[in-house]
């Protein structure tokens, strides 16, 4: 039952085949059979799920549905840890939006996933708590940093999971382990209840078995949120009634500048492919120009750390989470506070990010990558004049091993040069399965929209999903 | 930089000061949050994720708070901006939940603007005093909005305590430039600028209960120098009057430092009421780096979509403009005008009490300045009774029912028991005699016992009548008419 | 200012205004490997940017709060996540102001 997709498993619920409290049980069950090898959860409360099922109402659009939750994002009662040791013993006194709105769809809170401390890593690499394996290669990572919702959902321990995408933190570990992950338009869905990592990059997304259930929980975790002030007010389309539209007609954008050296050829060529499967349906494929996404990687780790160093400066052991014992004084007491409770990565991140803002070096580094992010987006929506939405690979490579880039961040940052340029111009992204390396390893297709553009995005997705047998494969897990 | 010419006296010294102020503003609830912004109530009460820095909250400006600061810059004929944004100002401090304070760095929300020293601001000895200078303009630099921070209690164990209901408090942050030169210019510039708050309805400005906070720049130059000595800071300072003191003191060190060859260095310095005096809190570390950037989570503010027209619309008749209309209005004096409009909540009363007849204005002023205020000993700022009763006592006197001596002692029942002056008037029995028949009666008996007054009015000493007429009152025990009195008494001499 | 990068990160002092202690050994590696991501990030040096100005939309809307109370926190919630409290304040090793 668990490798059912949501409409599968609504009809059972609806026509009371099943109760809400059997499939929390019977994904509890294979969560217990498989998460000892995947890692991909960090706590799972089956107790207060089946609670929460006992309640839920099957006639609503999620009514008795279990849906993972990543580890940086608020539910009222559960910990919160964000991976990180400094938020030990932290227990959420709030529920985030989307999870106040995945309630009112009678969706069951179901426990918390892995990911990269802070979702900081392209590899799940970065957990405090362990590395959550790929259920294609448990010697490989899962990507990062939702690396647990994305092996969760491919691991079929849990029908839907949510994530954060900052850089690529859906859309590659969702290459990685063959699923499908949305990262929505900035300011599409409430960032409220998400502990930031880079707020003006941030936003929270779905993995899901398939884009009709992207859809689906899209249509139900968007909207305007009075509690977030980047959060944009205008409507919520029916992602679901437009899906089935085809591409014949439509103009997909082939930006020349992302078929790169360094790029894994098994990858080129399921691209290429699948911009084939395209042409076939009657798609016309443009040839388009992003001059500046070389630049998008290092625009991103100035951006990203600066917002990161002012938004991490809270976890100090003052008001919650871990405080260093018996402090001499208040200096002591933030300094190893700070210091044991934050991994390698996190430190690096803040100590760049302090650094770029500080005097004398703010002009050089955040002012001009700011600049240059806004030529990005400029870019963006020069192609979108020629097209309706973008085709691109989501990875340059298919999952490495683990422990393979751990040495060198650089070359883990370079991990996201396809995914992260699109966080920086605020549109939307979804990445696809789209084939397998030549031993089994997932590869993924992004799909990049404009902005607010996901109806698009989603029926261009759907076009070559219905066509084409890649999301059907499962795991040898 | 500072001159150290020993040879140069006191005499020879000029104090420069500026004045930082931080103002809580009086909104329903705080900066970013629902909370409700409320001084006191127990600790951590009026808290939420929100101002307590939690994971993963947002801010959301508070409308109110931006129009309250627009209002209080077109009070003080700031350039407003148009556009403004919010930024993130960061260093660590436990009362600080997120360890960054929204601020506003380079876009404030108004810049420029002068706040005009009135005489009546000084110290009541500087008003008399020929060296102080009346209307003084001080410039602003600029007026921010920022969040305030939690209240921190030191114990003796080596701890402290925090308390977040204050943190969020919408705060406004005022800078002056350095135009004042002395602690009674201070003194003004503070009485006059929590004057205009409160006329504004921006904020209670109470610094006892810290709705007012200022921090004191000061230095020393010899008179003539364009350059401006180093400069220390004052804190702690919590009263008006303390403002004052605490200048006085730090310029005298100053100056006794300076003239004895020493030199100023740089301090951030601590106020001692009780001691009277400024201690060393530190000396200035090399300056902070505070690695100010917009606040992402917050979008630019754009004050010309309607927040600007909403404080246009809210500007209130400043305290000049006030002073002139009640001349003009109840032919008050210019003194007393000033006085009236120098506090909102006076000249609302003492118009309510005027109102009912504008030409006993005056003596509705001297009853409210001089007879109350004069005289209210427990500090009371408004008189307890209706405004009403003000008017029913200047009508009494003006229309001669009772006499000036006899209003004073209406005046004194009717503060004391609260009654009306109507019902006092009956209750004390006196109303003045005007009845003529009675009057004759004492006319003629002090007639008869002064033959040499009527001597010598006959002689044409006309104010021997006078002598008569004191004599006419004392028979009445001061209840007869002394207008009347005095034409009966000519009437019947010259008969 | 300088606008583009020049001297190489310190980051004994960067780690102190961040409030992170670090060991020796952090501090090397760091540097190193802080000092190659600033040699990359670096190339933005060569991109013209004097054509783009950082003020926001001209058709940005506010999206402002009325100023309406939402409730707090019971007291005992607010302190709940406390790592040290005393009657109902948070209790931290005494603040040197
Ligand atoms: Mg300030
Ligand atoms: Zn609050």
């Amino acid at each position: 039952m668990t490798s059912l997709t949501i409409p599968e498993l609504r009809q059972k619920l609806q026509s009371r085949a099943v109760t809400p409290r059997d499939v929390v049980d019977q994904l509890a069950a294979r969560v217990e059979a498989v998460d000892p090898k995947l890692k991909a959860y960090l706590h799972l409360d089956v107790e207060k799920s089946r609670a929460a099922a006992d309640t839920a109402d099957p006639s609503l659009p999620l009514g008795g549905v279990p849906i993972a939750i990543k580890d940086v994002i608020n539910v009222k009662g559960d910990p919160c840890t964000c991976a990180s040791k400094i938020l030990q013993g932290y227990v959420s006194p709030y529920d985030a939006t989307v999870i106040a709105k995945l309630r009112a769809a009678g969706a069951v809170p179901f426990g918390r996933t892995n990911m990269d401390e802070f979702a900081m890593g392209s590899s799940t690499e970065n957990s405090s708590w362990g590395v959550t394996r790929n259920p294609w290669d448990l010697d490989r990572i899962p990507g990062g940093s939702s690396g647990g919702s994305a092996a969760a959902v491919a691991g079929h321990e849990a029908f839907a999971a949510l994530g954060t995408d900052t850089g690529g933190s859906i859309r590659q570990p969702a290459a990685l382990c063959s699923c499908v992950g949305l990262k929505p338009t900035y300011g599409r869905v409430s960032r409220y209840g998400l502990v930031a990592f880079a707020s003006s990059l941030d936003q929270i997304g779905t993995f899901t078995k398939t884009t009709e259930e992207a859809a689906l929980l899209l249509e139900i975790i968007a909207g305007h949120d009075p509690l977030d002030n980047t959060s944009v007010d205008r409507p919520v389309p029916r992602y679901t009634s437009s899906l089935r539209g085809g591409v014949s007609g439509l103009r997909l954008g082939v930006p020349k500048e992302y078929f790169i050296e360094g790029i894994d050829p098994e990858v080129e060529r399921a691209v290429r492919a699948a911009i084939d499967e395209y042409k076939r349906q009657g798609a016309e494929i443009v040839e388009v120009s992003l001059p500046h996404t070389k630049y998008a990687v290092a625009v991103y780790y100035i951006i990203a750390t600066a917002e990161a160093s002012a938004n991490l400066a809270r976890f100090d052991g003052v008001r919650y989470g871990k405080r260093a014992s018996n402090p001499r004084d208040i200096l002591d007491m933030y300094g190893r506070t700070r210091a044991e409770g934050f991994g390698a990565e996190v430190k690096r991140r803040i100590i760049l990010g302090t650094y770029v803002l500080s005097s004398g070096y703010y002009d050089a580094y955040y002012n001009r990558a700011q600049k240059v992010r806004h030529m990005i987006a400029h870019d963006f929506r020069e192609a979108f004049k020629k097209c309706d939405a973008l085709l691109t690979p989501t990875s340059p490579t298919a999952a490495f091993k683990i422990g393979e880039r751990t040495q060198d961040p650089l070359q883990m940052y370079l991990a996201d040069i396809f995914t992260i340029a699109v966080n920086l111009a605020g549109i939307c992204g979804v990445s696809i399965p789209c084939g397998f390396t030549a031993n089994k390893l997932p590869i993924g297709l992004q799909i990049i929209g404009k902005k607010w553009g996901e109806e698009t995005m989603l029926r261009v997705a759907h076009a070559y999903e219905q066509a084409t047998p890649w999301h059907k494969e499962k795991p040898p897990i | 930089m500072t001159a150290t010419d020993a040879t140069l006296t006191a005499a020879d010294y000029e104090a420069v000061i500026g004045l930082e102020v931080h103002v809580q503003l009086k909104t329903n609830t705080k900066m970013f949050c629902g909370c409700k912004n409320e001084f006191g109530g127990p600790s951590n009460s009026h808290v939420c994720p929100v101002c307590l820095g939690m994971p993963g909250v947002l801010p959301v400006p508070n409308q109110e708070a931006i129009v309250k600061t627009l209002l209080t810059g077109e009070m003080l004929g700031c350039q407003i901006a148009t556009r403004c944004k919010f930024d993130r100002k960061n260093y660590f401090y436990p009362d600080m939940p997120k360890n960054y304070q929204i601020s506003q760095y380079d876009e404030p929300l108004c810049a420029g603007g002068t706040v005009t020293l009135d005489l009546l601001a000084y110290p009541k000895d500087a008003q008399k005093d020929p060296a102080t200078v009346a209307d003084k303009p001080v410039r602003l630099v600029r007026i921010h909005l920022e969040e305030d921070v939690a209240k921190s209690f030191h114990f003796e164990d080596g701890t402290s305590g925090i308390d977040f209901n204050r943190a969020g408090t919408p705060l406004m942050e005022i800078v002056s430039e350095a135009d004042m030169s002395s602690p009674e210019e201070a003194f003004a510039y503070l009485s006059a600028l929590k004057q205009i708050l409160i006329y504004g309805g921006v904020s209670d400005a109470d610094m006892e209960k810290g709705q007012m906070r200022c921090d004191v720049n000061i230095s020393v130059r010899p008179r003539g120098q364009a350059a401006f000595g180093t400069k220390c800071e004052l804190k702690n300072l919590n009263s008006i009057s303390g403002v004052r003191r605490a200048l006085k003191y730090e310029i005298a060190r100053q100056i006794d430092l300076v003239t004895s060859g020493g030199k100023i260095d740089q301090q951030t310095r601590r106020w001692d009421d009780d001691k009277g005096e400024t201690t060393l809190m530190r000396t200035k570390e090399k300056a902070h780096d505070y690695r100010y950037f917009p606040d992402p989570d917050i979008q630019p503010v754009r004050t010309d979509h309607g927040l600007y027209e909403e404080a246009a619309a809210r500007m209130p008749e400043l305290p000049k403009a006030k002073k002139m209309r009640l001349v003009g209005q109840f032919g008050v004096s210019a003194y007393q005008a000033g006085v009236l409009a120098s506090d909102a909540a006076l000249a609302d009363y003492f118009e309510k009490a005027a109102a009912p007849k504008p030409a006993n204005g005056a003596a509705v002023a001297n009853f409210l300045l001089n007879d109350f205020l004069a005289t209210a000993t427990g500090g009371e700022t408004l008189p307890k009774v209706a405004p009403e009763f003000f008017a029913e006592l200047a009508e009494l006197a003006a229309s001669g029912r009772i006499n000036s001596k006899q209003a004073k002692e209406v005046f004194a029942q009717m503060i004391s028991t609260g009654k009306s002056p109507a019902a006092l008037v009956t209750e004390l029995g006196l109303a003045q005699v005007s009845d003529v028949r009675a009057l004759e009666a004492f006319c003629d008996q002090a007639i008869a016992a002064n033959p040499k007054s009527v001597a010598d009015f006959k002689a044409g000493k006309q104010n021997a009548v006078n002598a008569l007429k004191g004599q006419v009152m004392k028979l009445s025990k001061g209840t007869a008419n002394p207008q009347l009195v005095g034409e009966i008494l000519v009437k019947k001499l010259s008969a | 200012m300088a606008d583009s990068p020049s001297e190489s990160i310190d980051v004994t002092y960067v780690a102190d205004l961040a409030r992170l202690r670090l060991s020796p050994e952090e501090i090397a590696t760091f540097q190193k490997q802080l000092g190659d991501v600033l040699g990359y990030v670096g190339q933005l040096a060569e991109v013209d940017v004097s054509q783009v100005s950082l003020l926001g939309e001209a058709d940005l809307k506010n999206r402002l709060r009325a100023d309406e109370e939402r409730p707090c926190l019971p007291v005992a919630e607010a302190l709940a996540n406390a790592p040290a409290q005393d009657n109902n304040l948070f209790v931290v090793p005494r603040i040197i102001e």
